[in-house]
């Protein structure tokens, strides 16, 4: 089923996608791969606010190469999403709604995912180009001195992405061809 | 002896990384013409299709391949009778990096250190291998590494006793434990014998060799349709969501090993198997 869904995303819109689901985001997401999730830990280790609510918002895991002039962004596809498996429980109990990288995900951030009713999704890996054409903007919001893994807010339009991991932790991988890794 | 300028090896490196960057070789773009004809899963056809627009898109609009541009790794076969004037080789060819992904908008994906983990902002140091070969000339390869693909690689100390079995097993395990990590449909290097190191830099080294081309040694080459055949009924498929085409080409490198081992590594390289090759 194809369908047109929003960032940030109710939780009843999260509710009603199912693995499997071929979708187009249209929003706002924001980006953070492995060091600004770092970074985030030891925010809220402080007790600190973080760079933006996880509530209802999506996070893409992606690293973008850099922007040519008069273009909002260079490259732009989605990195492993498990290298931030660590990470990723404290910010769905933060409200964190969906997620969009690729590659498989654990069974503690499936556990947090169902627990709070939230989606994980896969863009199309090594598709970067393609992908940078569904980006309106960008604007680094926090962490510019990580370059490339900094967080930018990003406003995107009809971003295609699969439904891999339902709110119900149905997980598309797993029905696809069985079983998780032995390298989880 | 004859003299080549460092400048000169900087010039190729920065055009080199630049190129592979922005445009797939012809032989990798054929081996997706013909991943879309066999694909049978719709999705997959359809993840085909777009990985066919991306490379389109990429040429035409000047926007890398991938967002991961890479660690650059560079094999040179330096000829006995060069002599390189005007600075050292180390040298040129990181300023070549440095110029390249500086220069050629790509992203600088290095820290200087594995635990303290700055970025180096250049994407400098390249990871190096020198051959020193005979003649006169200087053979450069260069062909830039994503860490989704390269994260799923491993490394086998099998025994002896495991032979031709324990290898397929290993590769495969390798495979389908990569899953839809190393972004499919990949292709699989592998090396097989030496030592413990040198297994995984033929695993490297056999990722720069073209698709269509398959090993000289008759049994490898078998070897390598088998793995193939093998790996393309697993199911992952394009973007591991399932499918017919899990790889694009396995490539297998041998050498002679310890009479106590079997070294085998597994190095994975996802779709965009970025190699590029000068003779200086």
């Amino acid at each position: 089923m194809e369908r047109e869904i929003h960032a940030p995303m109710s939780k009843e819109e999260a509710a009603s996608l199912r693995a499997g689901d071929s979708v187009y985001i249209t929003g706002t997401v924001y980006t953070a791969r492995d060091a600004a999730h770092g970074r985030m830990r030891e925010a809220l280790d402080r007790g600190e606010e973080l760079p933006f609510d996880p509530e209802g918002n999506v996070i893409y895991y992606m690293g973008p190469s850099p922007a040519r002039e008069g273009r909002p962004i260079g490259s732009a596809g989605p990195t492993t999403a498990s290298r931030m498996d660590k990470y990723t429980p404290m910010l769905l109990d933060r409200g964190l709604r969906a997620m969009i990288g690729k590659g498989r995900r654990n069974s503690q951030v499936k556990e947090a995912m169902v627990r709070n009713g939230a989606v994980y999704l896969a863009a199309v890996g090594g598709a970067g180009a393609l992908l940078s054409k569904c980006i309106v903007s960008s604007e680094v919001i926090a962490y510019d001195d990580l370059g490339t893994e900094a967080i930018r807010k990003l406003q995107v339009e009809r971003f295609p992405a699969i439904v891999v991991i339902d709110s119900l932790g149905g997980d598309l991988y797993d029905r696809v061809y069985g079983g998780a890794s032995a390298l989880e | 002896m004859r003299e080549i300028d460092a400048e000169e090896i900087t010039r190729n490196i920065k055009e080199m990384c630049i190129r592979a960057n922005y445009f797939l070789s012809p032989d990798m773009q054929r081996a997706f013409e013909r991943a879309a004809d066999t694909e049978s899963s719709p999705l997959g056809k359809r993840i085909l299709e777009q990985l066919k627009e991306n490379l389109k898109i990429a040429g035409t609009d000047q926007i890398p391949i991938c967002q991961d541009t890479g660690m650059a790794v560079v094999f040179i076969r330096l000829g006995q009778d060069v002599h390189i004037a005007g600075g050292s080789l180390r040298e040129a060819v990181n300023e070549g990096v440095r110029q390249g992904y500086t220069e050629g908008y790509l992203r600088k994906s290095v820290v200087a250190d594995p635990l303290e983990r700055k970025n180096t902002g250049d994407n400098t140091p390249a990871v190096l291998h020198v051959e020193i070969t005979d003649g006169d000339s200087v053979e450069i390869t260069v062909a830039p590494k994503g860490f989704g693909s390269e994260n799923m690689s491993r490394i086998f100390m099998l025994k002896p006793a495991d032979g031709i079995e324990g290898v397929k097993e290993s590769v495969i395990a390798a495979v389908r434990d990569a899953g839809p990590n190393a972004c499919p449909p990949v292709v699989v290097g592998v090396g097989i014998g030496g030592t413990f190191e040198k297994c995984a830099l033929m695993a490297k080294h056999t990722l720069t060799r073209s698709p269509d081309e398959r090993s000289e040694i008759p049994y490898v080459r078998e070897l390598e349709e088998e793995l193939l055949d093998k790996i393309n009924h697993l199911g992952i498929g394009p973007g591991g969501l399932g499918g017919r085409i899990t790889a694009l080409a396995v490539n297998i490198e041998t050498y002679p090993t310890h009479i106590a081992g079997l070294p085998v590594a597994v190095n994975m390289c996802c779709h965009v198997n970025r190699h590029i090759h000068r003779v200086i």
